[in-house]
Formats: structure tokens, sequence, C-alpha cells
């Protein structure tokens, strides 16, 4: 399982700030990741969309990038400041 | 402890600061305080900040590294709420110490700019109107290029 968490607005979009969920056998990287959660969340496009960055294990990667049903899963929106 | 879900009282984090850094010739600290309005004017009601823990911790600990680095520091002391306040509570505390003020005055500074525009804190907003996050505004992300190695170098040029 997955463990899946969206970071401010994404949060609202998703409906939840952290999920665990089986990645799909045929999400293998984060470019299938971003579709199949833009899917689920019937987020009308905004997981796909770059400014939202994805990160793995609590880093920032670059994309696309591999992603395991072992992975902690971050989707991050532009940041708010402090 | 760079992370506070409890009110954080200013007065009482610089005369802890100061006390700690008693070689300091200069200490230089800032307060941000929730805003009474937002920028349209309307009543803001509560402000919820949210922060990527332990991501968010751990680039500040290397910021407050670099500026160390940068700079000869006898001390820094930053602290950012989390969770939920109302206008007039201190949302965040950065202090610099140092044996003279420029360097004070500048590291507090970098280390406002890099809370500003490069941290991983979210902002929920809300007014009597209702809650939105708040977008970043492009005068955080200016003020924080003062601080790059590409100004640095420009800016040397030009001397």
């Amino acid at each position: 399982m997955a463990r899946i968490s969206y970071w401010g607005k994404l949060s609202d979009v998703a409906g939840t700030h952290r999920e665990q969920r089986p990645l799909p056998g045929d999400v293998r990287d984060t470019d299938a990741l971003r579709a199949w959660i833009d899917m689920l969340h019937s987020g009308d496009g905004v997981f796909l969309h770059i400014s939202n960055r994805i990160a793995l294990n609590d880093e920032i990667v670059l994309e696309p990038s591999a992603v395991s049903d072992r992975d902690t899963i971050d989707f991050i929106p532009p940041l708010s400041g402090g | 402890m760079f992370l506070s879900v409890q009110p954080i009282s200013a007065p009482e984090l610089l005369a802890e600061f100061e006390q700690a850094t008693p070689q300091a010739g200069a200490v230089v600290s800032f307060s941000g305080i929730v805003r009474p309005r937002n920028a349209a004017g309307v009543k803001v009601t509560q402000l919820h900040l949210q922060a990527y823990s332990p991501v968010t911790e751990r680039e500040i600990a290397k910021t407050v590294e670099a500026a160390r680095a940068r700079w000869p520091l006898d001390g820094v002391r930053l602290v950012h709420r989390i969770g939920d306040m109302t206008p007039g509570e201190t949302i965040v505390f950065v202090a610099s110490a140092s044996a003279h003020r420029r360097a004070a005055f500048e590291a507090t500074d970098f280390l406002m700019d890099y809370l500003k525009s490069q941290a991983f804190f979210w902002k929920k907003e809300t007014t009597e109107q209702g809650a939105e996050w708040i977008e970043p505004r492009a005068q955080d992300y200016a003020d924080a290029r003062r601080w790059s190695p590409e100004k640095e170098t420009s800016d040397a040029r030009r001397q």
C-alpha cells in the first residue's frame, strides 16, 4: 500500500489529507501516478499540472520517476510561504 | 524546535535569546503577526498553517546552517507557528545575534525571505466570506532572489 498525502489546496480537491491505496499494476511511474490520481479524485487535470510537484519518500523527484507500493507519496502544490 | 502548535510569545523568545547570546553586540529580531484583514480588506477570522513535517523542519535547519555559514553569527532563533491562529497572534519569530549589526540584520532578513518563499508551508485563510488557500506572492520570490549567488555575482560586477 502506498501512503499518499495531499498538501494545501490539493487536500480539498482530493477530499482527504492522507490515504493508503494499493497502486494499480500499470502505475509504475509518476506520469501514470498523476493520471491515476487525477481520475480517482476527479481532479479535472489539477494533479497533472507540473506546478504541483511530487515527493517520494520525503524528497521531491525529477519526473518521470519510478513509483511503487512501498513509497510514501506527497503531492505538493505551490508553497504559500510562512 | 522550529515549529510550534502552541502560541508563541515574541518578547519571551527575544529575552531568552538575548540571555543565550551574552557575547553578541547586536541582536535583530522579526515578529510576524496574523493580520486582522486580508489583502482585499476583508476581516480575517482564522488562519490555518500547514507544514510538511519532517521536511519543513529539515529544510529550515539547512537554511539556518546556510545563514551561519554566510554571516558571523553568535546565534539564531527561529520559531514558526502551525495549526490554527487568530488575528493578532504571532505567526513567526526570527532572531539573529552577531558581534555587529549588519550581519544580524542581513541574516534575519535572509531567513524571513526563505520562510516566505521556499519553506514548506501552506496557509488557509478564513474570512467572513469563506475559506481559501493562499497563493504565493511574486514579491516574496523577488525578495528571496536578493540572496541568490547569481545576484551576488551581478552586484559584484557593478561595483
